[in-house]
């Protein structure tokens, strides 16, 4: 019987013939934490008396959600990480090295690993056709002392895409598309695996766009092949060697398979205060919009910067709206400055953050005032997630986020471009 | 048998509701932390909350966040079990590592201020309010080891290894 990515990846890493509804215990290939979730982990570790990682280079500590920290407390949960990691020999990534995921995408993620991160975002890994997955602090630690830990091997909802992007539509509409449609708990316990034509020809950061949003349909993963485009990327970034090809088998066994026509798609929207809570663009376009933020894990690399800054290239921001700009990495920032994103950014009235989450999770910079609305490029939009309940967060594309940022209101992208 | 009040919550409550990421600066100082949960569903939860109570929700409780402090400060403000129609996966996983049971049942039948009696082992809610039974869905055995373990970590303590 034909084998899903997910019964796969876990069964060479458990060594077990896995199928669907198995429980397996696998090798860990990396393991992480955040600076929010990371200092629970290493208490854990050490109540637990362990002496030792499995797998000291591994394993890493990100310093992303405040970045540089914006009070005393969390300062001192860096040092705690800090201190850890070099106790420890694992890697540390600092502050202004990046978000965590984005960081993993370039550096850490090979095709067929198996990834556990402190962090529901951890699912980013599956771009790169890696089991990617969250947990808390305490599996993670269990995860980091043993080098394995247990799974339960889900079933998984094959999405076929098929078709292409009418312009001003983008990966992300696609995303917050089958979000809409399945629902936050559509995929709960369950792989997404996506399939098809458009997901066939499509560069990595769009990948990663949507596998990043897998956990807002409840997924455990949201799984690509490692083909021809994996390999590309891998090799721009130096690690051509890690790649090896990996697909689901012709007759693998899916719960459901979803066909989506991507040339029917619009620029969506996510309306406060839950993911599925879509509509399109355009159907919102009276909405005000306090600040725009563009950045985060999901849309915030090069590509996504290069279609902000083209379309707000020679333009200013409305003079009611901020427009906040977080780069996903230190990369992506020395990338984006070349190119000369940041400067057209800036001249149309942006701020720059530091690379890391910013504004996304409401900790320090770009917190919303009461009955604020934020237009975000980010991957959630829950009551108070970007620091204040009264505030209301819309998701979207990097185009909509640019046109938005011009017009002062929800703007579907296809009107300015 | 666990005996308390019912704290009867809505559909979607996330990790964002029970321990708001503003507050991450207090994942430190877990008491005071505590202090806030559930404070974007109900911000006075927390001072009304005794020991033994219980938290019930609606569909897709706990969604979001991989955060174990949502269940964490769930647990320390002496809330023995979590009741809701559907679970979110990391939710669920992280409470079972806590020791916190997490039964899946249709809490529609729930009220918000009933008096609950739950046998954990016999798989049955009594509502000794309305006087209606639930029975709740099975916890997967390999999961049911380590809540019986007493969590995550007791397990590993126990048998040094996953043996599930």
């Amino acid at each position: 019987m034909g084998k899903t990515l997910a019964e796969k990846i876990l069964g060479r890493n458990s060594g077990q013939d896995a199928h669907a509804g198995d429980i397996v215990v696998a090798q860990v290939n990396l393991a992480f934490v955040q600076d929010t979730t990371g200092p629970l982990t290493v208490r854990e570790f050490q109540k637990a008396g362990f002496k030792k990682l499995a797998n000291p280079k591994r394993t890493v500590l990100f310093i992303d959600h405040a970045a540089p920290s914006s009070n005393r407390q969390l300062s001192t949960d860096h040092m705690l990480l800090r201190q850890f990691a070099s106790d420890l020999g694992a890697i540390l990534s600092d502050v202004g090295d990046g978000v965590c995921h984005q960081v993993v995408a370039e550096s850490l993620a090979a095709p067929g690993d198996v990834i556990t991160g402190a962090d529901s975002h951890t699912v980013t890994g599956g771009a790169m056709g890696a089991f990617a997955t969250g947990m808390g602090s305490s599996d993670v630690a269990v995860a980091m002392a043993l080098g394995k830990t247990w799974f339960r091997v889900p079933e998984t909802i094959r999405i076929n895409v098929n078709g292409s992007f009418q312009k001003g539509v983008y990966a992300k509409d696609l995303i917050l598309y089958i979000i809409g449609l399945i629902g936050a708990d559509g995929a709960t316990y369950k792989a997404l695996e996506f399939g098809g034509e458009t997901i066939k020809n499509m560069e990595m950061t769009d990948r990663i766009t949507i596998a990043n949003m897998a956990v807002e349909a409840g997924a455990k993963v949201g799984l690509f092949p490692a083909d021809g485009i994996t390999k590309s990327f891998l090799e721009a970034h130096g690690r051509g060697d890690v790649f090896t090809p990996l697909s689901a088998d012709e007759d693998a066994v899916y719960e459901k398979v979803i066909e989506i026509d991507a040339a029917k798609l619009e620029p969506m929207v996510s309306k406060p205060h839950t993911v599925d809570n879509t509509a399109t663009a355009r159907e919102l376009k009276d909405v005000k919009i306090q600040q725009v933020f563009i950045g985060t894990c999901t849309n915030g690399r090069l590509e996504d910067l290069a279609v902000a800054a083209k379309m707000l290239k020679g333009k200013k921001r409305h003079s009611s709206t901020r427009l906040v700009v977080a780069p996903a990495s230190r990369k992506v920032l020395l990338e984006a400055i070349n190119a000369g994103y940041i400067q057209t950014l800036i001249e149309a009235g942006a701020v720059i953050l530091p690379p890391g989450c910013g504004a996304c999770l409401g900790l320090h910079q770009g917190i919303l005032g009461d009955g604020e609305a934020c237009l975000s490029t980010a991957n959630r939009n829950f009551k108070g997630r970007m620091g204040n309940p009264e505030g209301l967060i819309y998701l979207a594309s990097p185009a909509t986020a640019a046109a938005t940022a011009i017009t002062g209101v929800i703007t579907d992208p296809r009107e300015v471009l | 048998m666990l005996q308390g009040k019912a704290f009867k919550f809505g559909d979607s409550i996330s990790t964002d509701h029970i321990a708001p990421g503003r507050l991450a600066h207090l994942r430190s100082n877990l008491p005071e932390l505590a202090k806030h949960v559930l404070e974007d569903a109900d911000p006075t939860f927390a001072s009304r909350v005794s020991k033994g109570d219980f938290v019930v929700g609606g569909n897709n409780f706990g969604l979001g966040s991989s955060r174990e402090h949502a269940p964490l400060i769930i647990k320390m403000s002496g809330v023995s079990a979590v009741l809701a129609k559907s679970v979110a996966r990391i939710f669920f996983r992280n409470a079972i590592n806590l020791g916190l049971p997490v039964l899946v049942c249709d809490t529609d039948k729930i009220n918000d201020g009933d008096e609950l009696q739950v046998d954990l082992a016999g798989g049955v809610i009594k509502d000794l309010t309305n006087g209606n039974s639930l029975t709740f869905s099975p916890i997967p055995p390999a999961m049911l080891a380590i809540l019986e373990a007493g969590g995550l970590m007791p397990y590993i303590k126990k048998h040094g290894d996953f043996k599930l």
